[in-house]
């Protein structure tokens, strides 16, 4: 078992024909993920990669056409939050959304519109979710994870792959890992995350990556606390960031004294989460467990 | 990016906000004449990017051409907080009966607009928060349906404002809320909102944020901002796709991710040593790439060691020590570098570096240990 994404999913690539769409479309049907279709306006009709992925103009073309259930999103961001739309419009229960540098108030509109619409984003400004062994949808490196018992989530990229990297040194493997991405105003939250883990019969321990800025690592603290079962290890970005500056990620800054990395670490234990000192000692927590 | 006064002001007149009379001048004889011109008191105020002004000495009041002309030189000539001062707006003197506060932000939490009022006008909103929290009035916004009539009026009853003063309240709400959404802000605030003694609602401050995601756009905006408050390291990155943020300390970063950024300075400084900056490369690591943030992180004459670490992912590790190794070819940095490159063909990719005489590290621990002890002088 996992969460989100497994050898069932059926992908629709939104902006397959540009270069990032494309590339990580083979990298993912190259890790056995079952890529359907894709989605260029005006490019509906063409073929992709050997001629083997139809190409359609429309979300709900290619919904109609291939029975599509999830979408990976790469267009620009000017146009991601219309892809998000178009998606949810198409039934697509599952909108995972790579594009980094969304107006922020776009994904205010997105996030109250995909509320009455009942389909799940994850993302944006994230690195996808990758089901080792079974199905990557993004961009994860499929080599440096394997399966496993431990549910990764994380709001960051290359600190996620890092923290795979060492678990697969230790010969520790993930049911799922999920990038909610660092944007401020985002689909799927640590919190939504965690649910799923508890609830998913396979995973046994729960690694949470999380950095500065904004209180859904607290809220994340508070579940922990109070319902799950699981083991979780935690690990925060950012004790060395200085106050009212953006640590690249839209969503990564303190703002108003609130959101910082030592009140997350003390929420987090608080709530009888091991935190980790820095990435490759996460993999070591999670040996001991 | 953050709008001075007069630009928010403008801003905000433009969708229906009443605003003092008033224009910004360069210097002293400008400010002069924009006095003649309006006649009568008014105030002069430095255009900063900085809060609390007034207290710093930056707005003044004057009664006449010359006396304005004489407050915009002492004020031109001001630092406030470090920034310099370049331009003062010069504006009508209300006759101020009450000041209020009113502000639009984004709610994180929430992932809504949420616009806030409060009695307490003219004090920073901060204070208010901490010390008052029940004397701030919220009131959540649907990003789908924007601001209702209904939630101007529980606003206006919230801070007990006078009832003949709601509808010109209320239309002062909708324009900074337009003002907000047609921006792309990510706050918009009047502090203070005045009544004055003729009964008028009139925005006497203006500030607002708008989105840096969003310039795409709003050229006109885009055009509007003040480079004095940005590091010109901070701008010379932006030009070429890097996020880069000064620190204090003396070991140099290059990394590729925020996050991974971040924790590659959380663990120097777990180490003793301490992080002279934030650079996220991006994703993949050219050579033309790896070279400007070289120069940018070298430029910083603090800086004793740099550290380098790369999760190559799908990118190529030995791709990256070439990128690396092209791009020292072209800056040559004096200082001890010490790389760490993780992924597809990490090894190769060491092995390319450690024959360049760079110190390479397998581990992000062992790379953070080595630059601290490089930057301290005893290298390898
Ligand atoms: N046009 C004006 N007429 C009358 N009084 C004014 C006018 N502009 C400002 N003032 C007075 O000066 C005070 C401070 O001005 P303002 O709010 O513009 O700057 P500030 O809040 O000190 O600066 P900052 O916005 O940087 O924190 C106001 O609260 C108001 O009492
Ligand atoms: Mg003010």
């Amino acid at each position: 078992m996992s969460i989100l994404v497994n050898k069932d999913t059926r992908l629709v690539v939104q902006g397959i024909t540009g270069r990032e769409g494309l590339f990580h479309t083979t990298q993912m049907v190259a890790y056995g993920t079952k890529v359907v279709a894709g989605v260029t306006p005006g490019k509906g009709g063409q073929w992709v990669l050997d001629d083997k992925i139809p190409v359609f103009d429309t979300v709900k073309k290619a919904v109609e056409t291939t029975g599509a259930n999830t979408s990976v999103i790469f267009v620009p961001a000017r146009f991601a939050a219309d892809a998000i739309f178009e998606a949810a419009d198409a039934g697509v229960e599952l909108i995972v959304c790579i594009t980094e540098g969304i107006p922020v108030q776009d994904m205010m509109r997105v996030r109250a519109y995909l509320d009455q619409k009942g389909s799940r984003l994850v993302g944006p400004n994230c690195p996808g979710l990758l089901t080792p062994g079974e199905a990557k949808v993004g961009i994860i490196p499929g080599s440096i994870a394997i399966p496993g018992n431990v549910g990764v989530v994380s709001r960051s990229g290359t600190l996620t792959y890092e923290v795979l990297y060492a678990m697969k040194q230790l010969g520790i493997g993930a049911t799922t890992t999920v990038g909610i991405g660092g944007d401020p105003v985002n689909g799927t939250s640590f919190l939504d995350t965690l649910k799923m883990f508890e609830e998913d019969p396979q995973t046994e321990k729960v690694v949470l990556i999380g950095e500065i800025g904004g209180t859904d690592e607290q809220k994340a603290a508070q579940y922990i606390a109070d319902h799950m079962t699981k083991p979780v290890v935690g690990f925060i970005a950012g004790q060395t960031a200085p106050p009212g500056k953006r640590m690249g990620h839209a969503g990564a800054i303190v703002e108003g004294g609130e959101g910082t990395a030592a009140e997350k670490v003390e929420a987090l234990e608080a709530a009888g989460v091991k935190v980790a000192k820095h990435p490759e000692e996460i993999a070591h927590i999670l040996k001991s467990l | 990016m953050k709008l001075h006064e007069y630009q928010s002001k403008q801003i905000f007149a433009k969708y229906g906000v009443p605003i003092p009379k008033g224009r910004v001048a360069a210097t002293a004889a400008e400010a002069r004449e924009i006095a003649a011109e309006l006649g009568g008191r008014v105030v002069v105020k430095a255009q900063v990017l900085v809060g609390g002004r007034g207290k710093a000495g930056g707005i003044k009041l004057a009664n006449s051409p010359e006396e304005a002309e004489a407050q915009a030189t002492a004020i031109l000539s001001m630092k406030l907080k470090g920034l310099p001062v370049r331009k003062v707006l010069v504006d009508e003197a209300a006759h101020i009966a009450t000041e209020i506060y009113l502000g639009i932000t984004n709610d994180r939490a929430a992932r809504k607009p949420v616009m806030m009022a409060s009695a307490e006008g003219g004090v920073e909103i901060e204070e208010v928060a901490r010390k008052t929290p029940e004397k701030i009035i919220k009131t959540h916004i649907d990003p789908l349906l924007g601001l209702r009539g209904y939630q101007t009026r529980d606003l206006a009853l919230g801070i007990d404002l006078p009832k003949e003063h709601w509808k010109a309240f209320s239309k002062v709400c909708f324009g900074l809320w337009e003002a907000y959404q047609k921006s792309d802000a990510t706050l918009a605030e009047i502090n203070p909102l005045v009544v004055t003694e003729e009964g008028q609602v009139l925005a006497v401050d203006g500030k607002m944020i708008v989105d840096d995601n969003a310039l795409f756009r709003h050229p006109e905006i885009a055009e509007m901002r003040d480079l004095d408050v940005e590091a010109p390291e901070e701008i010379e990155a932006r030009k070429y796709g890097l996020s880069y943020i000064k620190l204090e300390g003396d070991i140099g970063c290059m990394v590729n991710g925020a996050g991974l950024a971040m924790t590659t300075m959380d663990v120097i400084k777990l180490y003793g040593g301490e992080p002279a900056n934030f650079l996220d490369i991006g994703g993949g690591a050219n050579a033309e790439k790896v070279a400007a943030a070289f120069r940018i992180i070298l430029s910083e004459p603090n800086v004793k060691a740099v550290l380098i670490n790369i999760f190559g992912g799908i990118t190529r590790g030995d791709e990256v020590a070439k990128g690396i190794l092209a791009a020292m070819e072209e800056v040559k940095p004096e200082v001890p570098m010490v790389a760490r490159i993780v992924g597809t063909n990490a090894e190769e990719g060491r092995r390319l570096l450690a024959n360049a005489d760079m110190i390479t590290a397998d581990t992000l621990v062992e790379a953070a240990q080595k630059a601290v002890a490089a930057a301290k002088g005893g290298a390898q």
